[in-house]
């Protein structure tokens, strides 16, 4: 992979101006997935800021991933909402059914199990997203028929 | 079309209104992110293939539309048919052709898509006609379901920019403030600050630039409605920040959206396009010598990001943590210059203050909080979604009457309100009136309107810890008081919904609220302990039953807690094929028994059982 020309052609799309670093990075995740090491020196280099402060920005938030992720996103909504109406049981069951905890991937890459702070769907709780697509009211049952190993 | 004065826009409305009376019917099918999740592009499309095999003419006498969130997701996907107003629910694609000859071609009512009120058990045909909607007073959420956020044509055709052009056309910078004053409009994002007044600051602040930037980070859990007005209505936030940037002497805005909303940062990056490309947002809008442009900046996932300082520090590409206030960012903002932060139903409201006028605003609304609030009722009410009322209405008009209850009949126990920095509030307050000051006085707040409702299968501790472990993650760790005191608490009433709880715990949490409270710089550390709070205020008894009993009266806390099967049980065996570890025996149509020790306390049981045969003791 050619992380200089591939980070070069994202911070391109943005101005060259001040505070610009967390959109360059949620762009840099995008396309890979997740932060390589590789990528975050590049993209300090390119902007001519200390790895250092890249590091800080890829650790403090919660959107970034600096371990490689599974080919599948399972996002499990953890907000109040979701929690109220049972979204602990919907995380034992992904536990139990994949073997991983919430951040975890699966040894075969295939799944990553993220918890997020709901996903602004609270009325159908409680919701998980795979891949991008959401799905409300889950059960323990219906997690069975959504994901198999 | 590019306007380059208000006259070409006041043209174009009249005729995008004209437009849309001229449409006679209308198909709207939600696109909001909860029905898309339930297949609403697809029933979209599968409509529009019917229409066309059929040879309907669309957009001259009928358009079929796509429109934002109508806040009641749970029944998704939406779909209604205008003027006749009829309301579809839980739509499949495989119901379009049916949709399309009976209702579309023939004016027949479909009975099985209708919605069948809980509480009478009738089947209700019209949108407004259902409890859900007949009793809010939508003013924020008005066009939300109703047009197509990706067409500013539809706005126009509601009337949007026209507060923009009344402002442009008639009113100075000073009489915007005073009309926003003048209407008692306070922050909708947690603090409830008086708009106008924040405004005039900024206002007075002499400097070569400032800015306005629109919250969108909802961070707190549970909540939806600025993802609802941003994906829904996204012109109305633009029109609001336009209007406060005029006010304050801002020509560039910011709307910082969190980044578990890709679809809302969609529509607006949509919005600003067109907007720019109409000649509304730019250089010289409208031949006047405004210039405002807006861009936006993706969250990057931290609770303490939507505090508006962080949110500062977050915009400026640093890491989120507060700073001190004073100066404010009234005073000291974005890049060192003067700033205003507000929260994205804040800025939706202003345009309607500018068209309808302040004293009609003011007029709605209960002592001190005028206006509407957008609640999102969620939790274990039976129907979930957005609500819209007047400042000063119930908790039980809203629960009760638009929400319809408890979920399955079950007791009332609690609703929390304000998010991770309020609490909850029991039912003998269920009558009292919700405005700012209220929900402060009973130990909770207003906040950005979340409201989670709570049945007598909720653990009143287990809510404690749970919002306190939120917060603890979410601590962005500047402060050693709220780093550690939060830690500390959540240690305590682990041990609490473990069972290993001792009666001097509840000295120990008073004891240190006190330290965390004080010892916090920004609100998320000051406001932490409410949700402790305020449920010892209310439940200490639940406390004691943890401490004392070791039993979960809620039945949540799993090592306090058994599943049994009761002989309600007629042996479906849909419980024994849902276990994961295969603990449940019993012949079909005999009574089911748990093995105990195998079991898992998973809950897969309980929630698979239709005949309510399973206990949590
Ligand atoms: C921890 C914390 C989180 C906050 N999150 C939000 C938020 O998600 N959205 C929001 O509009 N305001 C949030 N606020 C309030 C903002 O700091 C600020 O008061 C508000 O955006 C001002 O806008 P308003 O006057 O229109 O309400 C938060 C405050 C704190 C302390
Ligand atoms: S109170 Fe907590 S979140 Fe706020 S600045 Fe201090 S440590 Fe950070
Ligand atoms: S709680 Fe879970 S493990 Fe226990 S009996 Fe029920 S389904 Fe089986
Ligand atoms: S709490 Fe889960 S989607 Fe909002």
């Amino acid at each position: 992979m050619d992380h200089a020309n591939t980070i070069k052609d994202i911070i391109a799309k943005y101005p060259v101006q001040r505070g610009v670093i967390i959109q360059i990075l949620q762009d840099v995740h995008g396309r890979y997935n997740y932060l390589p090491k590789e990528a975050l020196d590049e993209v300090a280099k390119q902007l001519s800021l200390p790895v250092a402060k890249v590091y800080s920005i890829a650790t403090f938030y919660k959107a970034f991933s600096l371990k490689e992720r599974g080919k599948i996103i399972i996002k499990v909504c953890k907000g109040t909402a979701c929690h109220i109406r049972g979204a602990e049981l919907i995380c034992n069951e992904l536990e139990n059914i994949l073997g991983v905890k919430a951040g975890g991937t699966t040894p075969d890459m295939k799944y990553t199990v993220e918890e997020v702070n709901c996903v602004g769907t609270c009325a159908m709780a409680p919701v998980i997203v795979i891949d991008d697509k959401y799905h409300g009211s889950m059960k323990p049952e219906k997690v069975r028929k959504l994901v198999t190993k | 079309m590019r306007f380059s004065n208000t006259k070409d826009l006041g043209t174009r409305i009249e005729s995008a209104k004209a437009a849309r009376q001229k449409v006679k019917r209308r198909l709207l099918v939600c696109a909001g992110t909860g029905c898309i999740a339930n297949g609403s592009l697809e029933i979209a499309d599968a409509l529009q293939k019917e229409l066309d095999a059929r040879g309907v003419k669309l957009n001259v006498e009928l358009s079929l539309k796509k429109t934002g969130c109508h806040g009641f997701c749970e029944h998704g996907p939406l779909v209604t048919f205008h003027p006749e107003e009829i309301f579809y629910q839980r739509v499949n694609a495989k119901d379009a052709a049916e949709i399309v000859e009976k209702t579309v071609l023939k004016g027949e009512v479909i009975d099985r898509l209708l919605y069948t009120d809980p509480t009478t058990k009738q089947k209700v045909t019209k949108y407004f006609d259902i409890p859900f909607y007949a009793k809010q007073q939508r003013v924020v959420l008005a066009n939300c379901g109703q047009i197509d956020p990706a067409a500013i044509d539809d706005y126009f055709a509601v009337g949007g920019y026209s507060a923009l052009k009344k402002v442009l056309e008639e009113k100075n910078p000073e009489g915007v403030i005073s009309a926003v004053e003048e209407a008692g409009l306070r922050g909708r994002g947690g603090g409830g600050f008086t708009t106008g007044k924040k405004w005039r600051i900024c206002r007075g602040q002499t400097s070569d630039k400032k800015y306005l930037i629109c919250n969108g980070d909802e961070g707190d859990p549970g909540a939806f409605m600025d993802r609802s007005i941003m994906e829904g209505d996204p012109h109305a936030v633009l029109e609001g920040m336009m209007i406060g940037a005029y006010a304050i002497g801002a020509n560039e805005g910011v709307i910082y959206v969190r980044h578990e909303y890709p679809l809302a940062v969609k529509h607006l990056e949509k919005a600003i396009a067109d907007a720019r490309a109409c000649g509304i947002l730019g250089e010289n809008i409208l031949g006047s010598n405004f210039s405002f442009d807006v861009s936006i900046s993706r969250g990057g996932g931290a609770f303490v990001c939507g505090e508006e300082t962080a949110l500062l520090n977050s915009v400026m590409g640093e890491t989120g943590e507060p700073r001190p206030r004073p100066p404010y960012p009234a005073v000291e903002g974005l890049w060192g210059k003067p700033t205003i932060i507000n929260n994205v139903e804040t800025l939706a409201n202003v345009p309607t203050i500018i068209n309808k006028g302040a004293k009609w605003f003011n007029g709605l609304g209960f002592k001190n909080s005028h206006g509407t609030k957008v609640f999102s009722l969620v939790g274990k009410v039976r129907n979930t979604g957005l609500v819209e009322v007047p400042m000063g209405a119930t908790l039980r008009d809203i629960i009760f009457g638009i929400g319809g209850g408890i979920l399955n009949d079950r007791p009332f126990k609690a609703v929390q309100t304000g998010g991770p920095s309020g609490g909850c509030i029991p039912a003998s307050a269920l009558d009292l009136p919700i405005d700012y000051e209220t929900l402060t006085e009973n130990g909770s707040m207003m906040g950005s309107g979340g409201m989670i409702v709570m049945d007598d299968r909720t653990c009143m501790v287990d809510v404690a810890k749970y919002f306190i472990k939120f917060l603890m993650g979410e601590s962005c760790g500047k402060c050693v008081p709220c780093r550690e005191g939060l830690r500390q608490m959540s240690y305590i009433l682990e041990n609490i919904t473990e069972g290993k709880g001792k009666p001097e715990d509840i000295e120990r949490i008073r004891e240190l609220s006190v330290g965390i409270l004080n010892g916090s710089l920004c609100a998320l550390g000051q406001t932490a302990v409410n949700p402790v709070l305020s449920t010892l205020k209310y439940f200490e008894n639940e406390y004691h039953a943890h401490i004392k009993d070791h039993k979960c009266p809620g039945g949540v806390c799993k090592p306090l807690i058994t599943y049994g099967i009761t002989d309600k049980c007629t042996g479906c065996t849909v419980c024994a094929r849902a276990c994961p570890v295969n603990c449940i025996s019993g012949e079909k149509k005999k009574l089911h028994l748990i093995d105990q020790k195998k079991c898992t306390k998973c809950g897969a049981c309980f929630s698979s059982c239709r005949f309510d045969a399973i206990e949590v003791k």
